[in-house]
């Protein structure tokens, strides 16, 4: 009994440490963003918004926040579309070299995004494709395809196809069974692919950071703020991307995991 | 599996017509990059032919090759660290805590993990500064006279490091853990087996697997990220990644990074290979 209680005792106070060390920068980051002198380091001076009012009107800050908006969503939209396509057309159809062409598909996953980038900086800049947000998107394509296209691949099952065969049987078309069909039973995937790339994207940094220059995303104007040192300003948005992330997770679980309540 | 379809409408087109924008985006914006990043690490920055020039350089340049040896340590430490802490906290999670509790407690685990990995590593420099939480808390406490040196160095960027995969280990143990069933841990008792010899003999050997592919993905993710130890390590030590954009960044040589770049994939490359034995017992 004393070794049971022991074991509790040096499990408990472990997972404490564990917790600690996880939450301390965090807690960290969050607290001195309320700081009200110039410095993010003890002691605490707070609470003031003066960093949340400084970010809020700074241009750069708030023209970056559309930016990271719109790539991580038309890329991952894309990613999802490119993938869901595959996914399908592998599951269904006899395709010639289907493991190989599957193999390429998921190969990138493999590859670090500090190459990724580079190899597309290197391709753009031989082909005189300027740097913008539309390549910092293809890019962003190039990482959650393989994502998307296993995720989708996976949930292809044998029951699907049997509902996908009587609608044909009854009549509808190819691109009815897809639209009609296929996309609504595999909807929780589909919203699953979009959502992870989505998160990949709006966090992506060194793809972004490669083949972007002028409009921007945010990870790389919080990188351009790091310049300034410790600055609690680079708290205060910090701990809004913090926020919005959360309400990300929480939309997911609320959406996917929700359990029937019976 | 029963029949697939051979796409009849279209005249067999189909499969070709949903399969092919995926492949070709991926042979356009990944296959091209690579080879492009191969033809241009055979040229030189300031010109002439093709030569393994960029090559020879980085194997005779200790300062180079330096860069590699500190990504191979950092990494591996890394690595080592974060299996180390995160196993026995991922088999708290799933051993001793209620089940009913167990899902809000893994979520809380790795809720810093959704935070953005540039303000996370920031968020390490807060506390590691000079004037920051932990020299400070030091001083006070009178454990030290003086602030130590913990940013820009090493240790910062293996903290920044075993902190990211920490949480992504704790989560792919703990997957593994719940899967196993719970008529191991019966038999083994049943057969006279202890707490401790069940776990040694038993649960280890059945999450081994599980731990080697966490392992793998630290290495690959650890060994090509850029932010962390140029955010928390500073220029003080160079790691590949580092190295790389140093090149594009300041002088804008791109054969160098390219051949550098492909240098660090081929050490991706022969990892997977060194452990694809054990990668492929999980997929089984």
């Amino acid at each position: 009994m004393t070794m049971r209680s022991g074991i509790r005792l040096a499990t408990s106070i472990y997972a404490i440490l564990i917790y600690g060390f996880i939450f301390l920068p965090v807690a960290t980051l969050v607290l001195f963003s309320f700081q009200a002198t110039l410095f993010p380091i003890p002691p605490f001076t707070g609470p003031s918004l003066r960093w949340y009012q400084a970010v809020l009107s700074d241009d750069r800050l708030t023209s970056a926040l559309p930016n990271s908006l719109f790539v991580a969503v038309i890329s991952s939209a894309m990613a999802t579309l490119l993938g869901f396509l595959a996914a399908w057309g592998f599951a269904r159809f006899r395709v010639p070299a289907s493991a190989v062409l599957r193999g390429l598909i998921t190969l990138p996953l493999t590859v670090s995004y500090l190459i990724i980038g580079m190899g597309l900086l290197v391709l753009f800049n031989g082909l005189g494709f300027p740097k913008s947000l539309t390549a910092a998107g293809i890019g962003h394509v190039v990482i959650n395809l393989p994502l998307c296209f296993a995720i989708l691949y996976s949930q292809m099952g044998e029951h699907q196809a049997n509902i996908e065969r009587a609608a044909r049987d009854l009549g509808a078309r190819e691109w009815q069974v897809l639209l009609l069909v296929t996309a609504p039973m595999l909807w929780p995937a589909l919203f699953a692919s979009f959502f992870l790339s989505m998160t990949f994207s709006w966090d992506e940094f060194v793809i972004s950071f490669l083949l972007t220059r002028f409009d921007t995303t945010l990870p790389v104007e919080i990188w351009n703020l790091l310049r300034s040192g410790l600055n609690p300003k680079t708290n205060a948005i910090g701990s809004l991307v913090f926020l919005v992330s959360i309400a990300f997770v929480l939309l997911f679980e609320l959406a996917l995991f929700r359990k029937p309540r019976s | 599996m029963t029949e697939k379809a051979r796409g009849s409408t279209f005249g067999g087109l189909l499969p070709w017509l949903v399969v092919s924008p995926a492949v070709l985006w991926t042979l356009a914006f990944f296959a091209a990059p690579f080879i492009a990043m191969a033809v241009v690490s055979l040229t030189l920055h300031e010109g002439g032919g093709f030569s393994f020039a960029n090559y020879q350089q980085f194997f005779s340049n200790p300062s180079y090759y330096q860069a590699l040896v500190n990504s191979l340590e950092v990494t591996l430490i890394v690595t080592v660290i974060s299996i180390l802490l995160a196993y026995p906290f991922a088999w708290i999670l799933a051993e001793q805590i209620p089940e009913k509790w167990q899902r809000l407690a893994l979520i809380l685990a790795v809720l810093p993990f959704w935070t953005s990995y540039v303000v996370r590593s920031y968020s390490w420099l807060l506390v590691l500064a000079e004037k920051g939480v932990v020299n400070n808390t030091l001083l006070q406490l009178g454990l030290i006279a003086e602030p130590i040196q913990l940013a820009n160095t090493r240790f910062a960027t293996v903290v920044g490091f075993v902190h990211f995969f920490v949480m992504l280990l704790t989560l792919t143990i703990f997957a593994n853990l719940k899967q196993l069933s719970p008529s191991y841990r019966k038999a083994a008792a049943d057969l006279g087996a202890g707490p401790v010899s069940t776990f040694l003999h038993v649960i280890l050997p059945l999450t081994f697997p599980g731990i080697m592919v966490g392992a793998f993905l630290t290495f690959v993710l650890a060994i090509g990220d850029y932010i962390t130890p140029q955010i928390l390590g500073g220029n003080n030590e160079l790691l590949m990644p580092q190295l790389i954009m140093l090149q594009i960044g300041r002088r804008g040589d791109f054969p160098l990074a390219s051949a550098l770049s492909i240098l660090l994939m081929a050490v991706v490359t022969m990892a997977y290979l060194a452990s694809a034995r054990w990668l492929k017992i999980e997929r089984a």
